[in-house]
């Protein structure tokens, strides 16, 4: 994953409260193997009929461009299938804005490199009057932590650390093995300290007493 | 200085190490995988990683599996052989679905002995707050921290605030587990606990069993928490005793002597608490597509003129997605079927209560009961309750997440209604157009028994309640 530091791109206002995971990409989906792209399943029982045919006038079908969405409090809620994440990404979103978003989907954005930003609920209101008469270029600044849209600046509220995993694209698996002494150590000590932790059919794990973590 | 929360005690015992922007990372002591976790294994694949710990890994077909013949075309087939194959390769025990103990992730844990208190417990469900019951530190992940997770046995988490929920009096007959969650979904909102761990305390949750304590614990979640817990008490480890995973011997004792440690001090201090009477919750069910659309079964359904903003546009869209007219009550609400299943209510307990209601009774409606496991259905059979949901016309049929989820094959047809013991009513979950109307077993049954939303506890009068 590359990181990022600005984004501009066209706007599209998703003007409905909790946004659930399950309508981002309905289950039935979710068999199929990444490489062949999430994006058409990105909201597909809204963006379609039940036949199929696409919504015309459903805001991202009429924006098939955009690169932010901007929605309601609770976005993102319900399920920790990343693939919800996969589907927005794949559709080309960079930047999804909403007063607040489900804790599980926030962090699997910041996974993928996608910004879950989170601004007040009047300045959501004040975005959503802004793109009423179409789509708008909108600039998305991480290292200030501001969002313009027209005249308007919009405040960001974003984690540090969830800042600097976006800016660099960390991977915290590479991450993590930094760490892989104080890892094994805990690891010796916790087992140790609590036998009972470690699952009593699996006696073959505590005998042997390895040193996975630095495989 | 103040006491020490369950939380905190939890998180001291699991944390590596804290980096200087706050963030710990945590030891995982049990990693749950199922089918859905192919993109996680396909993620560390892409790596070459190993499995860190294949022996605190434990693997389940759930999310596809079928619950009547076998898999319902080849890509879901292909899931659960995936599954296999992945956990296979890195030496993962896996309960698939010829395995006696196989079942729905969040009911096996508990009844293999595998959730224990004093855990750090990971899947890559968000319903694994479920484990958070025995006094665990239990957390829905998504692909990326699976695959962390596997590579590392270990999950980078920033520590949420803490939120005490205290249930003080009595639940009255009739009213269970179910319908105090969706009762303080309903007044916090389905984002009410966001950022928060939650731990539910007072009278009425010491009183419940451990099949009810998990029911709490699981729809956390819905209101928003990723971490719902109950501090470990002898009704906990009379449950964990003696289960095939568990701690035995000089080992059990040490572990009890640790686990009485774990609940709060008295003198703890929470960032926010919420106070609940018991005795005033009444059944209650869901009317839009949301949980916190819920009201209890003697109300109307709302009216968005009388609401404000963005709530009336909710409640209108709601509504409509619905097919209900405002004003209306309730119990007006014809279903065109019943689902009783899914890991919030398919636990032993749950299926006597629903079989309390259904005994020698017929049902008016089609409907699928689906046990949580294969072993809660082995017990629910030597009971006779098998007996009772055939006699009254519903489908007895395998384990797993089935009607849930609606990815193995099961689902409501668009636009039909559903009375439901699952967790979520968004729009879409029981299948395209589905609506789900959410509450207990006891209440789905009732609902089979007159073909509309029921206030149980008017079947109840002069039955054995348990
Ligand atoms: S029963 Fe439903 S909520 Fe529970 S694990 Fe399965 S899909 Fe998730």
């Amino acid at each position: 994953m590359s990181g990022w530091t600005t984004h501009t791109g066209p706007a599209v206002a998703l003007d409905r409260e909790n946004v659930d995971t399950d309508q981002l990409i309905p289950a039935r989906f979710m068999s199929t193997p990444r490489s062949e792209g999430y994006g058409p399943f990105l909201l597909h029982d809204m963006r379609h009929d039940s036949d199929g045919t696409p919504v015309s006038d459903f805001p991202l079908n009429m924006v098939p461009n955009a690169s932010i969405l901007i929605s309601r409090r609770n976005f993102g809620s319900g399920s920790s299938r990343e693939a919800a994440v996969y589907a927005l990404v794949d559709f080309g979103i960079r930047v999804v804005i909403a007063p607040s978003f489900g804790d599980i989907f926030a962090s699997n954005s910041v996974n993928n490199g996608l910004l879950p930003a989170r601004v007040s609920e009047a300045d959501v209101d004040a975005a959503i009057a802004l793109l009423a008469d179409g789509p708008q270029e909108v600039s998305v600044d991480l290292i200030d932590r501001k969002i313009r849209l027209g005249n308007t600046t919009l405040d960001v509220t974003l984690d540090d650390v969830w800042q600097q995993k976006l800016i660099n694209g960390w991977d915290d698996i590479d991450l993590t093995q930094t760490h892989k002494q104080a890892i094994a150590a805990f690891r010796a000590q916790h087992v140790q300290g609590k036998p009972w932790a470690v699952p009593v059919q699996q006696t073959d794990f505590r005998r042997a007493g390895r040193d996975t973590v630095s495989q | 200085m103040s006491g020490r929360r369950l939380l905190d005690k939890l998180w001291d015992a699991h944390e590596i190490l804290r980096r200087e922007d706050g963030t710990s990372l945590l030891w995982v002591d049990r990693h749950l995988v199922h089918e859905g976790s192919h993109h996680a294994f396909a993620k560390i694949a892409e790596r070459d990683l190993p499995v860190a710990e294949p022996g605190l890994t434990f693997g389940v077909a759930d999310h596809y599996a079928p619950t009547r013949g076998g898999p319902a075309t080849d890509a879901i087939a292909r899931m659960i052989d995936t599954l296999s194959e992945n956990t296979a390769k890195h030496g993962i025990t896996c309960f698939g679905l010829d395995d006696p103990r196989q079942g729905i992730v969040h009911v096996i844990g508990p009844e293999q002995g595998l959730t224990l208190p004093g855990l750090l417990i990971n899947c890559g469900d968000s319903h694994t707050s479920t484990h958070g019951a025995f006094g665990a530190l239990a957390f829905g992940i998504g692909a990326t921290e699976v695959a962390h997770v596997l590579a590392t046995q270990t999950v980078w988490q920033k520590k949420p605030k803490a939120m005490r929920i205290d249930v003080t009096g009595r639940l009255g007959p009739g009213v269970g587990a179910k319908d105090l969650a969706l009762a303080w979904i309903a007044k916090l909102g389905a984002d009410g606990a966001r950022g928060h761990a939650i731990e539910y305390t007072g009278a009425a949750v010491r009183a419940m069993s451990m099949e009810g304590r998990m029911t709490l614990c699981n729809l956390s979640i819905e209101g928003g928490a990723r971490f719902g817990m109950i501090a470990p008490d002898e009704t906990t480890f009379d449950y964990v005793r003696g289960r095939p995973f568990a701690p035995t011997g000089a080992e059990w004792d040490r572990a009890v002597e640790l686990w009485s440690l774990l609940p709060s001090d008295s003198d703890a201090e929470f960032e926010t608490t919420v106070s609940l009477d018991a005795s005033e919750i009444a059944p209650i069910v869901t009317w839009g597509t949301s949980p916190e659309d819920a009201l209890p079964v003697t109300a109307t359904i709302p009216d968005p003129s009388l609401l404000q903003g963005s709530a009336a546009d909710r409640a209108r869209n709601a509504l409509d997605y619905m097919g209900l007219t405002a004003g209306r009550a309730l119990t007006e609400i014809a279903v065109d079927q019943v689902f009783i299943g899914s890991c919030t209510n398919a636990r032993i307990e749950d299926l006597r209560a629903a079989a309390a209601v259904l005994a020698g009774r017929r049902a008016k409606v089609p409907g699928i009961v689906s046990p949580g496991s294969q072993l809660v259905k082995a017990q629910a059979e030597a009971e006779g309750l098998d007996r009772i949901f055939t006699d009254a016309g519903l489908d007895w049929v395998g384990s797993g997440c089935s009607m849930c989820v609606a990815m193995n094959g099961d689902h409501v047809e668009p636009g039909k209604r559903c009375a439901s013991t699952t967790n979520r009513n968004f729009r879409g979950r029981q299948g395209r157009g589905a609506r789900t109307h959410l509450m207990s077993p006891a209440m789905v049954a009732a609902a089979a028994v007159t073909g509309h939303l029921t206030d149980v506890r008017d079947l109840l009068r002069g039955r054995e309640v348990a």
